[in-house]
């Protein structure tokens, strides 16, 4: 059991809380950075594509997890970011430049689509989102002289200022770069005013706007952010899979992502790289059950579905922090652990906020 | 009178749209909860028509009645079972969880060895039967669904109006708190509000099974009916349905005179130039939370 004794803002925000902590991340990043020598080159295509999705997910927590609101159309901004990066990279401009490009377009288009929508409560940024993405498939799929149509588009290896990126190790490690740089912005974003401003919205839109927080103003920004990192996301899958088509970025994409998030656990930044983690590896564990079960369920094409659907509405029914609520838990059961009890994360019975207007 | 053929069709889909807007207006109102599941609700119905007619093979009517009756069995149930639950957490919680009860209402029927990924056409009486009036070529099918739709609007409207029941669930709906202490049962009208929502979505279901097939994936269109619901005004139930109208038409004029694509994307465009115009809706009421 460790005991901290806070003196000090500085020590309240601090990113490392105790030594433990610098311990441990310092001992993941240490393995994260020699993983390519020791893991299997398939793998590490994974991992790479968990990182991918984790700085999606970060963007999508930011949005869902810290500001309250959701959006069902999340992959149209992971589009916009990958036929930007495409477009660009093919044009001969270096990845970094491209990148940016890819995130400022992102964020501007989520920027333009959340200004109406922002400005209601409750639902609507759904709506709109979820209508949005909807057209940007569509317009992705008929503007031919961009975008290739349905026949999708390839794209060049990265170049960063010079360096060929070719080899799956080389973009392993650009994509280490950028999720640690992503993680840190968020984390930092987190402890500063405008990511408690978030927070403040999230947890009562009222009592934020009476503390004096521009609700549409925090709210296009949450929103702007968050489809920058889904553009971020975009182009670095553009670039994993070198070959980008509409029906990649459709309905079926905006919900594994909304259902990486709320599976990894809304409201924390680990839980979007735990949900990635598991959004990768749950068709690699269901093939490898398939084989174990008899025919008329492991071959059934639903399968796969059916697993999704009702390890969501389990985590929603049982678990709503996620896998990193379950994380706690266990963590709490250890530090404290002959004194654990059972009714110490029970869920506290709330009355339903009620969006009625009378 | 190509632009009439038009406008009919168009209605005709518009009233599939508003039947499934309609259904989970009907839960927004009583439980403030917003379902992805109404298409995946639709579904259901539509296959249990199909199983009724085919395997256990009712006559017509009864495989309707009995399909309708055992959706919204099944929707109480579900209210029971998952959603009651968790009430009163966040929205957002509510919204995955029946993202994730489509996803098994899907997977589920997609399992079913042989039938569920094949696609099926419902054994309806009126099959591809045409009436001309004038210059109009009548489709059957279609004619049907506007009826049906007539009919269970007028249905629905004397529930609301007439019926201690509807009267109750109106009273629920509109202050929970209050209606719970005024003896009402609100807890028991939340699981009715699911049962009634899930048998107009079997109705949809049935009624859109003639003119396009029975599938697992037919659930999709019930995207489109959010559309409708943010055209009428979300929590309005005449706004559902004149909304999935408004979009039906839309959809169907676009389809013919606007370059190809933007068909699809109609609707959804509509909800944008919506929300920016006239965010609450047209029957929406605009007023603000006060502390």
């Amino acid at each position: 059991m460790r005991f901290i004794f806070k003196t000090d803002y500085a020590q309240d925000i601090k990113l490392a809380k105790h030594g433990g902590h610098i311990f441990w991340y310092s001992l993941l990043m240490l393995a994260m950075l020699v993983a390519p020598w020791v893991v299997a080159e398939y793998w590490l295509a994974q991992m790479t594509f968990v990182m991918i999705y984790a700085i999606a997910g970060l963007g999508l927590m930011l949005l869902a997890g810290f500001t309250g609101l959701f959006s069902l159309g999340h992959a149209a901004f992971l589009g916009v970011g990958a036929y930007t990066q495409a477009v660009l990279t093919n044009a001969g401009v270096p990845f970094p430049v491209a990148l940016v490009g890819a995130a400022a377009l992102s964020a501007a288009v989520g920027f333009i689509v959340g200004l109406p929508a922002l400005r209601v409560k409750g639902i609507y940024l759904g709506m709109a989102t979820l209508s949005f993405g909807f057209i940007v498939e569509e317009v992705l799929a008929r503007w031919e002289s961009v975008t290739g149509g349905n026949a999708g588009k390839h794209i060049k290896a990265p170049d960063v200022f010079g360096w060929k990126i070719e080899t799956g190790n080389e973009f392993y490690f650009l994509c280490l770069v950028i999720t640690v740089i992503a993680t840190l912005a968020i984390l930092n974003l987190l402890r500063s005013p405008t990511g408690r401003a978030f927070v403040a919205i999230r947890d009562s839109e009222i009592s934020a706007q009476s503390m004096g927080i521009q609700l549409s103003y925090y709210k296009t920004l949450s929103f702007a952010i968050s489809a920058a990192l889904a553009g971020v996301a975009g182009a670095l899958y553009a670039h994993k899979l070198q070959f980008i088509s509409p029906e990649q970025f459709n309905i079926l994409q905006s919900i594994d992502l909304l259902l990486m998030i709320v599976i990894g656990g809304l409201g924390s930044v680990h839980g979007a790289f735990l949900g990635a983690i598991f959004l990768i590896t749950m068709p690699q564990v269901i093939a490898l059950v398939k084989d174990y079960l008899p025919p008329a369920i492991g071959q059934a094409p639903g399968l796969q579905g059916l697993v999704y659907g009702v390890v969501l509405v389990s985590f929603v029914l049982f678990e709503p922090m996620g896998l990193y609520g379950r994380w706690l838990k266990v963590r709490t059961y250890l530090q404290l652990f002959p004194f654990y009890r059972k009714g110490m994360f029970k869920r506290q019975k709330s009355f339903q906020k009620s969006d009625r207007l009378r | 009178m190509q632009f009439l053929q038009l406008v009919i069709s168009g209605i005709a889909q518009g009233c599939i749209y508003g039947l499934i807007a309609l259904g989970f207006v009907l839960i927004y109102k009583a439980t403030e909860t917003v379902t992805f599941a109404q298409g995946e609700l639709m579904m259901l119905g539509a296959f249990g028509g199909l199983a009724g007619m085919t395997m256990i093979g009712f006559p017509f009517w009864l495989a309707v009645l009995s399909s309708i009756a055992a959706m919204a069995l099944f929707g109480v149930l579900l209210e029971r079972v998952v959603i009651r639950p968790i009430l009163g957490q966040p929205a957002f919680s509510i919204v995955m969880l029946t993202i994730g009860i489509g996803y098994v209402a899907r997977g589920l029927i997609t399992m079913i060895p042989a039938i569920g990924t094949e696609t099926h056409t419902l054994p309806v009486p009126y099959k591809d039967q045409i009436w001309k009036v004038g210059g109009l070529i009548l489709n059957v099918e279609q004619m049907v669904v506007i009826g049906a739709t007539a009919v269970l609007c007028a249905l629905l409207f004397a529930l609301f109006k007439y019926s201690k029941l509807g009267v109750a669930m109106q009273a629920s709906s509109q202050n929970q708190l209050a209606a719970y202490y005024m003896g009402i049962p609100v807890k028991k009208l939340n699981g009715l509000a699911w049962g009634l929502a899930a048998a107009v979505a079997a109705v949809a279901g049935l009624l859109l099974a003639p003119i396009t097939f029975v599938h697992a994936n037919m659930g999709f269109i019930g995207l489109k009916a959010f559309p409708a619901a943010v055209v009428g005004g979300f929590g309005s139930l005449p706004g559902a349905i004149v909304g999935g109208l408004i979009i039906g038409i839309i959809e169907s004029l676009s389809g013919f005179y606007l370059p190809d694509g933007f068909k699809d994307t109609a609707a959804y465009i509509m909800v944008l130039v919506m929300l920016m115009v006239k965010p609450n809706g047209l029957f929406g009421e605009n007023l603000r939370k006060k502390v």
